[in-house]
């Protein structure tokens, strides 16, 4: 009886087809003894995507104040609900590589400061107007000048953006940026109707239009009608429910309340998996990091700062902290993943005898205090006793100053000389570098100023030829790892969760949920 | 009489007054600024710069209180600093989810505790009443997310028989909603039942050693009548307040199990509001929370006058 009633409730939370549950029975009836979770059913070839079904997503990172204004995006439910509802003029592709969507095509004029682009024609938003340039400039104007968004960093870099005619813009940079389309996938950057303004009632051109969203609670979506992209938008419905608490959210997936979520916990993947659940771990670029101000005493002598390097057990933090589900890092934001991660630098690990050598060589004996906060990272405060206690061994002594959360970002980063501190990924190595390590740049929390590095960078963005970037990149990712302020132990992947019922959530290099668009890609099987 | 209650109202007014000073100004002495909360990693010097201009943080605090509660008199509870809703429009719904969860829960645990404590009195020192001290004493203990997370685990993830989520919205119709409620409601009636109900007990139990008491027993009367008319209604004021203190905790303190059970109520809205520095929304939710302790012990101290007749007629 107890298998029928969980053979019912599966089948009514949508989690077995009927075809499943039918042979579920079928299987009770034979007296066939079920394990809670080993069914054999016949192998459907019905794993192409297919229109129909409700999507129910119980997802982290949400809070209060989030709202429909692609501005205000910081964290993960708000930019996963605007590309359910927006579009973007360039697509993340699953390799961080820019895809067209509704930008049809680019190019850019020698110097790459300078690119005109093509818009896609016959797009309609939610309320039948047509997509056109006026849409395209009002769209990135959001970002510009006097604005509280949140990629108005990097947009200070655009001196123009003009319509040329109904489908062709053109946008004038300050110096070239071979790059500029990847900067256009950042998650705050989508399009919007011209003159919009009410985030309440958005509109847009994407697969879904909301049906009602409550911020910090969460949101349904009905499929629009003749969303222009092929090969996307299949559900019929998606119902988003908030739910920060991680352990909730496991017991949400568990229970059969949501068929799909975000940020599973790594501790718990081993039995999700036992439970016939689908887990996609994506190799994000997601870092934790803890800076040193090189410009700050003792910091300002790169032999102590190698000493700490060296003293850090960096197979122990991705064991311990983040479950092996991550990537080792060496002390520089670039990913393995990305193209142009740097493969010839050598894998700096634990070494306590150069650290002691770099130790004495520095002269630095005094005592040094590291700020640390669960706002930096669940794992920050754990992280930063792992260090204090190898540093310790060898004869670095470390103290550690717990931070409030809340004010945190206002009084400790970009303040404090040792802090912790963590970034997620950019699609491009450039723009990490940019955003984090170009000197005088706004984030750049170990006061990096090196004006080797700058020119290298700065080639970089200019150069439209591959191989020559790379070497320009390699050579940035090895002057911060021999000489940067940043200690990056290791890099996170992102996991989620799903019931096997759930097809269309794909292994992607950028955020986690297929870069925050599964709305559009995820579909229901069966 | 009539006097009474007025005289408390008014000084409940005053209380409420000075509690909304302390509620801006600890909002104003919280360590880091509103403009760069809001955006946290997100800041560079241009966004705060535009955000604090939009907010108007470079006017006295004393300015934007004195607005604040001009404001708020006429019913105009602002805009949320973060996402800029109305607040009243935000917090609305929120207060009626919480009263909701808060009377679910009351409706059954108050007569229930009542209940319980006078037959703990009347059966003092059976097997019962050990059994039910002991298990209230427990439930009192666990921390609530604890025990909310164990009615989860064993009532909606192990047999399915409860929801794990009490996602609520505004068109839920009622049935589903007590059965979305019924574990958050399960939790809050175990962890509130133990205070009511042992005061009860306590406070029957005193009465019972008067000597009025002891001329009933002489008299013939039955237990059960004894402690019911007798003894019940002078040992009503103690376990009015107990009511009260557990009733005022219903609305106000639920915010763990709010989290656990992902219910959209005002105590998520506070937490992630004061996190986020925004001032407003804390406000309003400071002033309702604020409000509903002094309405309930302006009621709490109503009901112990009138149960008892010596204050009831003025001398």
């Amino acid at each position: 009886m107890e298998e029928y009633n969980k053979l019912k409730h599966m089948f009514d939370q949508g989690v077995l087809s009927r075809r499943q549950f039918m042979s579920g029975v079928a299987a009770i009836g034979a007296g066939v003894a079920m394990g809670s979770t080993s069914f054999s059913l016949p192998a459907f070839a019905a794993d192409a995507p297919k229109k129909g079904g409700t999507l129910k997503l119980g997802l982290g990172g949400g809070s209060t104040t989030d709202s429909m204004d692609p501005r205000s995006w910081t964290d993960s439910v708000g930019l996963l609900m605007g590309f359910g509802v927006y579009n973007q003029l360039v697509e993340n592709g699953p390799n961080n590589e820019p895809i067209p969507e509704l930008a049809e095509s680019w190019e850019a004029q020698p110097g790459a400061a300078k690119w005109t682009f093509r818009l896609r024609k016959g797009v309609q938003f939610s309320n039948g107007k047509e997509f056109d340039a006026d849409d395209a400039v009002y769209s990135l104007n959001l970002h510009r000048g006097e604005t509280k968004s949140g990629v108005a960093g990097p947009f200070k870099a655009v001196t123009d953006v003009k319509k040329v005619d109904k489908y062709t813009i053109e946008i004038s940079l300050e110096s070239g940026d071979a790059d500029l389309p990847s900067m256009l996938t950042d998650y705050h950057v989508m399009m919007v109707p011209n003159g919009h303004t009410d985030w309440k009632n958005p509109i847009g051109t994407g697969a879904f239009t909301v049906d009602g969203v409550a911020p910090g609670v969460g949101g349904t979506f009905t499929r629009a009608k003749n969303y222009w992209k092929p090969n996307a938008g299949y559900l019929d419905r998606v119902e988003i429910t908030v739910i920060n608490d991680r352990t909730a959210r496991m017991n949400a997936l568990l229970s059969g309340q949501v068929n799909a979520i975000n940020r599973a916990d790594p501790k718990a993947i081993a039995k999700l998996k036992a439970d016939k659940f689908d887990v996609v771990q994506s190799p994000g670029g997601y870092h934790p990091v803890i800076s040193m101000m090189v410009d700050a005493k003792p910091f300002d002598n790169n032999d102590f700062r190698l000493a700490i390097k060296y003293a850090m057990d960096r197979e122990q933090m991705l064991k311990s902290l983040f479950q092996g589900f991550g990537s080792v890092g060496n002390d520089h934001p670039i990913p393995r993943g990305d193209a142009n991660f740097n493969t010839d630098l050598p894998q700096r690990k634990m070494d306590l005898d150069k650290a002691m050598f770099h130790l004495k060589k520095s002269g630095v004996t005094s005592k040094v205090t590291m700020q640390a906060s669960e706002a930096a990272g669940a794992e920050s405060l754990n992280m930063a006793q792992s260090l204090q206690q190898t540093a310790g061994k060898a004869g670095i002594k470390i103290d550690i100053k717990k931070e409030p959360a809340d004010a945190f970002w206002s009084n400790v980063w970009l303040k404090g000389a040792f802090v912790t501190s963590y970034w997620g990924g950019r699609p491009t190595a450039t723009a990490m570098l940019s955003v984090a390590y170009k000197a005088g740049a706004p984030w750049n929390e170990t006061h990096w100023n090196n004006a080797t590095f700058d020119k290298l960078l700065s080639d970089a963005k200019s150069e439209l030829d591959p191989a020559k970037r790379k070497t320009y990149l390699w050579e940035c990712q090895r002057m911060l790892s021999e000489e940067g302020g940043a200690l990056v132990p290791a890099f996170q992947d992102y996991l989620s969760a799903s019931t096997d019922k759930v097809g269309g959530i794909t292994v992607h290099k950028g955020f986690d949920m297929d870069n925050g668009r599964v709305m559009e890609k995820a579909f229901i099987k069966g | 009489m009539f006097k009474l209650i007025s005289q408390r109202l008014a000084l409940g007014f005053l209380t409420l007054f000075a509690a909304s000073v302390l509620i801006f100004t600890g909002t104003e002495v919280l360590p880091g600024d509103l403009a760069s909360a809001i955006l946290q990693n997100n800041a560079t010097p241009e966004n705060l710069a535009a955000l604090r201009d939009q907010l108007g943080l470079d006017r006295p605090a004393v300015v934007r209180y004195v607005e604040w509660l001009d404001h708020t008199a006429h019913g105009d509870l602002g805009k949320s600093l973060a996402n800029e809703w109305d607040v009243a429009e935000e917090v609305a719904p929120r207060l009626k989810n919480t009263l909701f969860l808060a009377s679910y829960a009351a409706v059954i645990a108050v007569p229930l505790a009542v209940f319980l404590g006078i037959m703990a009195a009347i059966r003092q020192g059976t097997l019962f009443d050990r059994f039910i001290n002991g298990f209230t004493l427990l439930t009192i203990s666990v921390p609530e997310y604890f025990l909310a997370y164990l009615l989860v685990k064993y009532l909606a993830v192990h047999h399915f028989w409860f929801p794990s989520l009490a996602n609520v919205t505004d068109d839920t119709p009622f049935i589903s909603r007590l059965y979305l409620l019924f574990l958050p409601m399960l939790t809050l009636l175990l962890v509130t039942l133990a205070h009511m109900m042992r005061m009860t007990r306590a406070s029957v139990l005193a009465i019972m050693s008067n000597p009025y008491i002891e001329m009933a027993y002489l008299k013939g009367l039955p237990k059960w009548k004894i402690v019911v008319h007798h003894a019940l209604p002078n040992a009503l004021a103690p376990i009015i307040s107990v009511i009260v203190l557990n009733l005022a905790y219903l609305i106000v303190g639920v915010v763990v199990v709010e989290t656990v059970f992902v219910y959209p109520g005002l105590g998520q809205l506070l937490v992630d509001s004061v996190s986020k520095h925004d001032v407003p929304v804390v406000q309003a939710c400071g002033l309702i929370f604020a409000s509903t302790f002094i309405l309930l012990n302006l009621t709490a101290d109503v009901l112990g006058i009138l149960s008892n007749p010596r204050l009831r007629m003025p001398r």
